[in-house]
């Protein structure tokens, strides 16, 4: 009897103790969690994008319980205004404006526009082209369209159509995720709000440009007469759109000669209409459709 | 001197746990994918490895003295998993820094079969108590070394799209820890 009593006792007193040991340590090395911390948590959507700046919502929970004024609850580029508004509750201080922002894609060469020099055999991601002599398009620019910022994307907002990522506005929360992984750097966070964009990014001499891509920006500077506000500028023979001087009246994407400046909106409802004519049709691909509505001229 | 030194060696080149002996493979696989989490893993590991067998040695020396030296596994179960508990509550309450380090990874080996692994073949192999504990971070070292190596490879192999679809994912993973074993083996005799 005492061969089984022994083992059994010995170990349900093991246990026992070690309840006790581990109980009491847990009050007596009880840390407090500042409460403020979870509840900033919780309103945070959780999506751990890094979109603040931070490593994840949980981070930026912390650093914002610590430095309310200093940190800002405006820095969820997910939740918007909304959460930054929940987020200055907690804190009792002011929320300060969030705009929302999405990422722009400064290309639009897709396959049939942007010429290619060479045929790519390596492994399909962008961070490995570009270092093979910054991919095999043959605009150094140019989007490689292999999908390194589709894979960056939390939110299934980015997608490449036709060799160029195209970014479905709505869906978007601007976290930029896509845009630091960008071997290119072609992707931006602009305001939501701000719906004619120049979609390229190469600065070589006109001629150049035309050579390497149907869609390019030649530095023409028409975009820059018709422009009643003053809002373009070309630099390095790159049209530019000031944000905060463009009222988006579209002008210069109707003036442009190879379709480099788009109009976000304009394309949402005529592209059905216009798609003979124009090169890129429809910048706005709900991910579910997967293949864009996009007609090539 | 030497013999401590045999022992490290034995313990990170020819019986390396997860490579050689064949424990402690579901953290080798499951947390191996990046670099910085398998390298948190693996101090985690070596760090209860070495507490674990500081505090089973002695009680299996109470065991042996009352005659239940069978009752071995159940009770060096019990031990490691209290005892680590107990350590993560103290490290977060007066080492923040290093809670934080550790992270997730320091419960989450509380009873893993290699740190339960390195406390019975303590027992077996008859090290004394400096032994033992030299022989304990000699494992926990082979561990961080064999999930560095794999985790750098499996990075390698994720970023390659010349795997062919068959053997996408858990496939090749797998191929790879048995060819990265089958290269261990190589280290068989060294000491």
């Amino acid at each position: 009897m005492n061969a089984i009593l022994t083992p059994v006792l010995l170990v349900v007193v093991m246990g026992f103790v070690f309840a006790v040991i581990l109980t009491i340590a847990s009050k007596v090395f009880y840390v407090p969690v500042d409460e403020t911390v979870t509840n900033l948590a919780a309103v945070l959507p959780g999506a751990n994008c890094g979109g603040c700046g931070f490593a994840g919502c949980s981070d930026y929970a912390n650093a914002l319980a610590a430095d309310p004024e200093g940190v800002g609850p405006n820095k969820c580029p997910v939740g918007g205004a909304d959460v930054a508004a929940k987020l200055a509750e907690i804190l009792g201080i002011e929320a300060g404006s969030s705009e929302p922002q999405v990422a722009v894609v400064m290309c639009n060469g897709n396959s049939a526009n942007a010429k290619s020099f060479a045929e790519y055999q390596g492994p399909l991601t962008c961070s490995a082209a570009a270092t093979l002599f910054g991919g095999n398009n043959a605009c150094k620019y140019g989007c490689l369209g292999l999908g390194d910022c589709t894979r960056a994307c939390n939110f299934g907002a980015i997608k490449v159509c036709d060799g160029v990522a195209v970014v479905a506005r709505e869906l978007c929360t601007g976290c930029g995720a896509c845009a630091s992984t960008c071997p290119k750097h072609i992707i931006r966070i602009a305001p939501a709000r701000n719906k004619v964009v120049v979609q390229c990014s190469n600065t070589d001499k006109g001629a150049q440009t035309r050579k390497a891509c149907a869609v390019g920006c030649i530095g023409c500077g028409k975009c820059q007469k018709v422009c009643k506000f003053e809002a373009i500028t070309i630099e390095n023979n790159l049209a530019h759109i000031d944000p905060d001087k463009c009222k988006n009246c579209g002008l210069c994407s109707k003036e442009c000669p190879t379709h480099a400046i788009n109009n976000m909106r304009a394309k949402r409802q005529t592209a059905k209409k216009e798609a003979p004519k124009k090169v890129e049709a429809a910048p706005v691909v709900p991910p579910t459709q997967g293949e864009s509505p996009r007609v090539n001229a | 001197m030497g013999v401590y030194f045999s022992i490290i060696l034995g313990m990170v080149l020819v019986n390396n746990y997860p490579l050689a002996q064949f424990l402690g493979i579901c953290p080798f696989l499951g947390v191996s994918k990046k670099l910085d989490s398998s390298l948190g893993m693996g101090i985690a590991v070596i760090f209860v490895m070495v507490m674990a067998t500081a505090a089973t040695w002695p009680i299996m020396r109470l065991l042996d003295s009352w005659n239940i030296a069978y009752l071995q596994t159940v009770v060096f179960i019990l031990v490691i998993a209290a005892l680590v508990q107990f350590v993560e509550m103290v490290l977060k309450k007066f080492v923040p820094a290093l809670h934080k380090a550790l992270g997730v990874y320091l419960p989450l080996i509380t009873t893993n079969c290699a740190v339960l692994g390195v406390c019975i073949n303590n027992i077996d192999l008859g090290y004394n108590y400096p032994q033992a504990l030299v022989n304990a971070f000699g494992a926990g070292v082979g561990f961080l070394l064999a999930m560095i190596i794999f985790s750098g490879m499996r990075q390698k192999l994720e970023n390659n799209d010349k795997v062919p679809k068959p053997f996408q994912g858990v496939p090749i993973t797998m191929t790879t820890a048995a060819l990265l074993s089958l290269a261990f083996m190589g280290f068989g005799g060294l000491v």
